[in-house]
């Protein structure tokens, strides 16, 4: 892929760096991932396809994956709204709630988890006026998307904050003076260029929420059928000893990440493209 | 991240200029209707929850909160939990300078999927990160009968919890350095050794100055990471209290077990922690920006 003739080597320690690079993400990361793969394919078809296809665990992907597209699509919305304020507004406590905004890369999930669900509670702070109106948030469905809008927040808007920045105002001076609206300059000029900025914040969120555990548990209510995520059942089945069967759940959402971390990375690649041409 | 995040600062000043000018400024209404969104959803996503945190420890007064934290189980996992922190952030640390070290400085096949293997343990669920290790090192895993034989614990017991934080803190430190080495290139570097530097020289006192602030960002990252984990963790505990409790697992059994003034006491140290690495953030992008200008 690299293009760079190829020159004597100057700089030293490439066998050393590599070399260590490499045993340890293979004893860490790789040969442990593996396991999972082996043990899965020690399973007869059959077996395999029932673990992976009970009613319970394929209400499981509908909630986890639903809810995490749903939550990715919140966040690039809402993640757009931020970034632009960041970069374009002046508003008291910007700092603040520039340095906030990490704020889901740093609180443990288990914490997220607890304080979104006393909030959400019949008698928490939000809980208390949502829940007159019919709307029940804690202990149900609703309660995964909040949580996984907190832990996704980040993505968007950290994605699609640099490009903002790096936006030239020269495109923007001349849509204005060749005549076009203040909507028309950035539904034509603006939002072409972030696009690849933010399809990968919402590949990059959605990733992040398909798998999420800490934050969700404690506010799903775990009901069977109705608001189990797909991590759950996998930890159910260890609990139940059911090794085989919390392999092949393992198996089918390690294939999902695989892909999406490609489905990343093209973007990532493409973003860059992007920005290179624009420069 | 810390490279882009440095001009941040750099273009502090741009707000201003941008809704000075009329081509680059919406109707004051749009402005503020947009404005006014964005800090609504951020209140009530980002500063409501940790709000709620701090209001729900102290619930039942001081007294409560600090009896939460001085319990012997509650220190006990703050050992455990400092423990998987200063094993996991020094080995991803070293791990994520070689990596970097590598795909910057030499060109070899494969590097990109070097790359994205090393990405992978964000895009694992932490549930699944916890369970290949179960499969590796339980009783009915690969090397679980011969551990067995031999007396050694490691699922339900302390190596499997600093096993699991490894995991997933791996590419912390590697995927902050990567960018900058790339952006940086190989030439004061390779000058260097022209001039007859010896390897480690070079590293010392060329590469590092240069990325010290990119590998203090990686560093705390991983390490709010490590000390927070949960699930990953979750699934190698066993949660036997006093022995094998991290942090956030003490905060769910106190949380299960309806105490809930203790379980939020021992939460509001976590989230005094995620301050504190925001705090350390914002200074070393603020630094970095210093250095850039």
């Amino acid at each position: 892929m690299t293009k760079a003739p190829t020159l004597p080597r100057v700089l030293p320690g490439f066998g050393l760096s590599l070399g260590f690079t490499l045993t340890y993400l293979s004893l860490v990361v790789l040969i442990p991932l593996a396991a999972v793969f082996i043990r899965a394919s020690s399973l007869s078809l059959e077996a395999f396809w029932d673990a992976v296809t009970a009613p319970r665990v394929l209400a499981s992907y509908q909630l986890s994956f639903g809810m995490a597209l749903l939550a990715a699509a919140i966040n690039t919305v809402f993640g757009l709204l931020l970034a632009w304020s960041l970069v374009r507004y002046r508003f008291p406590g910007k700092k603040l709630v520039d340095a906030l905004v990490d704020l889901p890369f740093a609180l443990p999930t288990a914490v997220a988890g607890i304080a979104l669900t006393a909030l959400y509670a019949g008698n928490g702070w939000l809980g208390q006026y949502l829940e007159p109106l019919g709307i029940k948030v804690a202990f149900g469905p609703l309660g995964v998307l909040v949580a996984l809008v907190f832990i996704g927040l980040p993505f968007v808007v950290r994605t699609v904050q640099p490009v903002l920045e790096d936006l030239e105002t020269e495109l923007e001076e001349a849509a204005t003076s060749l005549g076009a609206h203040r909507w028309q300059t950035f539904r034509h000029v603006i939002l072409p260029v972030l696009q690849p900025a933010l399809m990968t914040g919402f590949a990059l969120a959605f990733a992040r929420a398909v798998g999420e555990y800490g934050s969700v548990i404690f506010i799903a209510g775990n009901i069977p059928m109705v608001s189990e995520i797909t991590p759950l059942m996998i930890i159910s089945k260890l609990e139940q000893y059911d090794y085989a069967g919390a392999t092949a759940i393992a198996s089918v959402m390690l294939v999902a990440s695989f892909l999406l971390l490609l489905a990343i990375n093209g973007l990532q690649a493409w973003q860059a493209r992007r920005n290179g041409r624009s420069e | 991240m810390a490279a882009i995040t440095a001009n941040l600062y750099a273009q502090h000043d741009r707000a201003a200029l941008l809704e000075s000018r009329q081509a680059t400024r919406e109707a004051r209404w749009v402005k503020y209707t947009i404005l006014g969104v964005a800090l609504t959803f951020f209140a009530i996503f980002l500063l409501l929850p940790l709000a709620v945190v701090f209001a729900e420890a102290l619930a039942k007064g001081w007294h409560t909160y600090l009896d939460a934290l001085v319990e012997p189980d509650a220190l006990s996992a703050v050992k455990l939990t400092l423990l998987a922190a200063v094993i996991s952030v020094p080995l991803n640390l070293v791990f994520g300078v070689a990596a970097a070290w590598a795909i910057t400085r030499f060109d070899f096949r494969g590097k990109q999927l070097l790359i994205t293997l090393i990405d992978l343990p964000f895009s694992v669920s932490p549930v699944v990160a916890g369970l290949i290790y179960v499969l590796v090192f339980s009783s009915h895993g690969w090397i679980g009968p011969w551990l067995l034989e031999h007396d050694i614990k490691v699922i339900f017991a302390v190596p499997g919890i600093v096993l699991a934080t490894v995991f997933v803190t791996v590419p912390f430190v590697a995927r902050e350095l990567i960018p900058l080495l790339q952006a940086q290139g190989r030439e004061e570097e390779e000058a260097a050794v022209v001039l007859g530097a010896r390897g480690w020289q070079v590293f010392w006192h060329v590469t590092l100055p240069n990325v010290r602030w990119a590998l203090l960002y990686g560093v705390i990252l991983s390490n709010a990471r490590a000390m927070g984990e949960f699930g990953a963790v979750s699934v190698v505990s066993g949660h036997i209290r006093g022995e094998t409790n991290t942090l956030p697992l003490h905060v769910e059994i106190l949380y299960n077990e309806y105490q809930f003034a203790a379980a939020f006491a021992v939460a509001s140290l976590l989230a005094l922690l995620a301050l504190v690495t925001l705090a350390v953030k914002s200074w070393i992008e603020w630094r970095a920006a210093q250095a850039h200008d």
